[in-house]
């Protein structure tokens, strides 16, 4: 893990990668939504775009998904360029995008059956896809309902659905997961590893973090349109953060010499408005530590770091928008 | 109370649509003047040079027969497209109604908000077909300003019993159907570019029990004449029937929807 | 590999993909049928009042020497104009709730389908409704005897070719508009073209404003299927025909790369 970026190419090239990009940039006017930026993609893995809102994720997804140009730098995904392939890219791929943009004008099925049709299925096939892929995402019953009653969980379901009309080889997810609840995300997390386990490449952004732990065997950090770090979800912890974390809530006199007394077991201590957080190998013994100086925490927790710890680390706590 | 609370209504209506007021208010004006030009002075000319046609309009020019009726056909034009589609989306889309229901705004006053709003909307579309009225030499007199008043009871004929109608609807299915089946032969056979002695004797009757041909009859004897009081007051009284029921129906529907 | 070879760049799968638009549009249509069998009555409605209430008063009318019954004089011209109206409504208002509001485009382009594609399977379907009413429109001015001669059936075709013509200029109008309140300009453009393109009464009343007249495509609209209602061929229908076919390709040109910039940004 010594450097999380160059892992990143893969190297075998008896399997050319499912993605290429090389310093891809998008511009907008005088804005630089994504800044110039390299990754691959390998086949049949699960790989992720984490970052705060306004960090180019979305932006880098449309240009994989062959619908916007980049400005700069090489893509290429099945080893050809969008620019003159889009339509053959775009055969061989299924897309999720941010928001739902289902077909209010249609029922459920209807929605898949001209999805599939958009691809030059026949009737015929569009309509047993259309019902077996139902059945995968548990919407088989509201088949010949509207789209506009259905809860945010359904549609995003449905829209999974529909990505799948013409039997990807590779997946776009923007964001699939937010905005349900707890039961839906799980739901989507199982059919989503289903489809890993088919051989179907995911790629997906996401701001949660336990997502990423979830789903993904790669990922990136990326921030004002860059890539600012890269590995997979434990590598990353292990460079970015310490073993453990200890949270403390201190009385406002205490809360100055916290450093000093831990000493050599606080790496990195981040003072913040409602607690206090050390960074630490050894939990435990850090706040034994405090207690021998006399600061009685008004309470305390030990816990293993997480990829927050990661990603508010590398992205800051400020607001981005 | 229910007077300020109504206005609050009013002004909410007028915001959404306060961006486009230029545009609205040129074409308000400009349309009439338009349209007068096309039908009145040209199929005009030819229809004065005959005279029979003259003697079926009761001695008007075609130009003078046409243009007070426009009054009216801009009132119902106005009043039924308020009533439809922007009321729907106060009570669904953009929920304005619902977001309205949580202030202290009672749904009786939001049905006089509309009321309000629906006689600015007629007003300003009448203040352009009363532009061309006052232009036109043999349209001009004091009769116009009271015409234009009286096309606002027949705007809200249309919109009262419409919006009513509205308020119990969930999508806008039924809006076409409206528009074709009541607006648009209204609009064509309702007395307003030719006298419905023209229509077969069975059909007159629709045109005597909707609001449309009264409003034609009052606006055309108003401003051109000539003015007896017994018919004048039955055109009155039609008109404000159908304004009324459609004020008791929106009081009834409006409540039902706001509070259920 | 046969993915790639089904979505090779080629003029009969262009045109078979453009149709999938047109697919999805029967599909939404195929529920609100009564609407569309309902615009059956608008022409009959017209008609009827051009010939009960216009024609009483009016009579006939002098066309280039020969006097015409005046409902057989506006029948065309209303059949134009409705074709105008059509497109220009399926082309405007349709497509700009689809591109803001219902997003149909964005979820279209993650598919094989090109911009222009997309932009020509909804022309294509514009036609499509166009030339269902057209029939309509048709049957019902031959069911009320406004018609005199055979060659009428060809108005079908030339209100094709109107609504083309609109439904192209339409579109690439559409993608310039920024918000709803941009579409209270589109009457203020085809109500003087309905008013004022020879469509009440003969071109020859304007006196020496004709020439104004004949810019507007209406007026070259109403003429073709005026002369296909009257069954007398004449070398100004090349003047006509050429005239709508310049302003659909340049729509069509106009919309297709607009439509790429906006959904490719």
């Amino acid at each position: 893990m010594a450097s999380a970026i160059a892992s990143l190419a893969v190297p075998d090239p008896s399997h050319p990668p499912v993605i290429a990009a090389r310093s891809i940039t998008k511009r907008f006017g005088d804005f630089e939504a994504v800044r110039g930026i390299d990754f691959d993609v390998a086949r049949g893995e699960c790989f992720g775009f984490l970052g705060p809102n306004g960090a180019g994720k979305s932006s880098l997804m449309r240009m994989v998904s062959s619908v916007s140009p980049v400005t700069s730098g090489e893509l290429h995904i099945f080893g050809m360029d969008p620019a003159t392939n889009g339509p053959a890219i775009r055969a061989r791929m299924g897309v999720v995008p941010q928001t739902d943009n289902l077909d209010q004008e249609l029922t459920v099925e209807e929605n898949l059956v001209i999805y599939g049709r958009y691809f030059d299925l026949a009737r015929s096939q569009c309509r047993d896809r259309a019902r077996e892929l139902l059945d995968f995402v548990k919407l088989a019953d509201r088949a010949g309902s509207r789209v506009e009653p259905l809860s945010g969980g359904m549609k995003r379901r449905l829209t999974i659905a529909r990505s799948l009309m013409n039997r990807p080889e590779l997946l776009l997810l923007d964001e699939p997961t937010t905005g349900l609840d707890p039961q839906a995300r799980h739901v989507l997390w199982e059919r989503l590893y289903q489809l890993k386990e088919q051989g179907v490449t995911l790629v997906l952004t996401t701001h949660y973090m336990d997502e990423a732990e979830q789903l993904c065997d790669r990922l990136v950090v990326m921030d004002h349109g860059l890539i600012v770090a890269g590995g997979t979800p434990r590598g990353l912890i292990d460079e970015h953060a310490t073993r453990e974390v200890l949270e403390l809530r201190l009385a406002a006199s205490d809360r100055s010499g916290v450093a000093q007394h831990i000493g050599d077991l606080a790496v990195r201590v981040e003072d913040l408005p409602d607690r206090v957080l050390v960074y630490t190998p050894d939990g435990d013994e850090a706040l034994a530590r405090l207690r021998a100086a006399g600061v009685h925490p008004l309470g305390s927790l030990v816990r293993r770091s997480s990829l927050e710890d990661v990603f508010l680390r590398l992205t800051g706590r400020t607001l981005t928008d | 109370m229910s007077t300020p609370f109504a206005i609050r209504v009013w002004e909410g209506q007028l915001m959404t649509v306060w961006r486009a007021w230029r545009t609205a208010v040129a074409l308000s004006l400009t349309q009439p003047i338009i349209f007068l030009l096309g039908m009145g002075l040209g199929v005009g000319s030819l229809v004065d040079g005959r005279n029979d046609a003259a003697a079926s309009l009761g001695g008007l020019s075609y130009l003078q027969y046409l243009a007070p009726a426009l009054l009216a056909t801009a009132a119902m034009t106005a009043g039924s497209f308020e009533a439809t589609y922007p009321v729907l989306d106060g009570f669904k889309w953009r929920r304005t109604f619902d977001a309205v229901a949580v202030t202290p705004i009672a749904p009786r006053s939001v049905v006089n908000g509309l009321f309000l709003w629906w006689t600015t909307r007629i007003v300003i579309g009448s203040v352009g077909v009363g532009a061309a009225l006052v232009i036109i030499p043999s349209t001009r007199g004091w009769g116009v300003p009271v015409a234009m008043a009286m096309s606002v009871p027949v705007g809200l004929a249309f919109a009262a019993p419409l919006a009513a109608w509205t308020a119990t609807r969930e999508d806008e299915t039924s809006f076409p159907p409206i528009q074709r089946f009541i607006i648009t032969p209204l609009f064509l056979f309702g007395g307003a570019f030719y006298p419905i002695e023209s229509l077969p004797l069975a059909l007159r009757p629709i045109a005597w029990v909707t609001p449309l041909w009264h409003g034609v009859q009052l606006c055309r004897d108003l401003t051109v004449g000539p003015l007896t009081l017994g018919a004048t007051l039955v055109h009155i009284a039609v008109v404000l029937a159908w304004v009324a029921a459609g004020y008791l129906a929106c009081q009834i529907t409006f409540a039902r929807r706001i509070q259920r | 590999m046969n993915a790639l070879v089904r979505v090779m760049p080629a003029l009969p799968g262009t045109l078979r993909r453009s149709s999938r638009m047109v697919e999805r549009s029967v599909m939404v249509y195929r529920r609100t049928w009564m609407i569309i069998v309902s615009g059956f009555f608008e022409p009959l409605f017209y008609l009827l009042s051009i010939r009960i209430g216009f024609g009483a008063l009016i009579g006939e009318v002098t066309v280039d020497g020969s006097l015409i019954d005046y409902a057989e004089f506006v029948a065309p011209a209303l059949m134009a104009s409705a074709a105008m109206n059509g497109a220009v409504y399926d082309s405007t208002m349709n497509i700009f709730y689809k591109l803001k509001h219902a997003k149909l485009y964005e979820t279209v382009l993650a598919t094989p389908l090109s911009p222009t594609e997309v932009a020509a399977g909804e022309i294509l379907w514009a036609l499509t409704r166009g030339l269902l009413y057209s029939i309509a429109f048709l049957i019902c001015i031959v069911a009320l005897g406004m018609a005199s001669s055979g060659w009428i059936l060809l108005a079908v075709p030339a209100c094709v070719l109107i609504g083309f013509a609109f439904a192209a200029m339409g579109m690439a109008v559409t993608t310039y508009m920024r918000g709803w309140s941009d579409f209270e300009f589109i009457p203020a453009a085809t109500l003087p073209m309905f008013l004022f393109s020879a469509t009440f009464y003969p071109i020859s009343s304007y006196g020496g404003w004709a020439w104004a007249v004949q810019i507007s495509p209406l007026y070259h609209g109403a003429a073709l299927v005026r002369a296909a209602a009257l069954g007398d061929a004449s070398w100004g229908i090349v003047g006509h025909v050429t005239y709508l076919v310049v302003m659909a390709g340049v729509g069509l040109a106009i919309a297709g790369r607009r439509l790429g910039t906006l959904l490719r940004a």
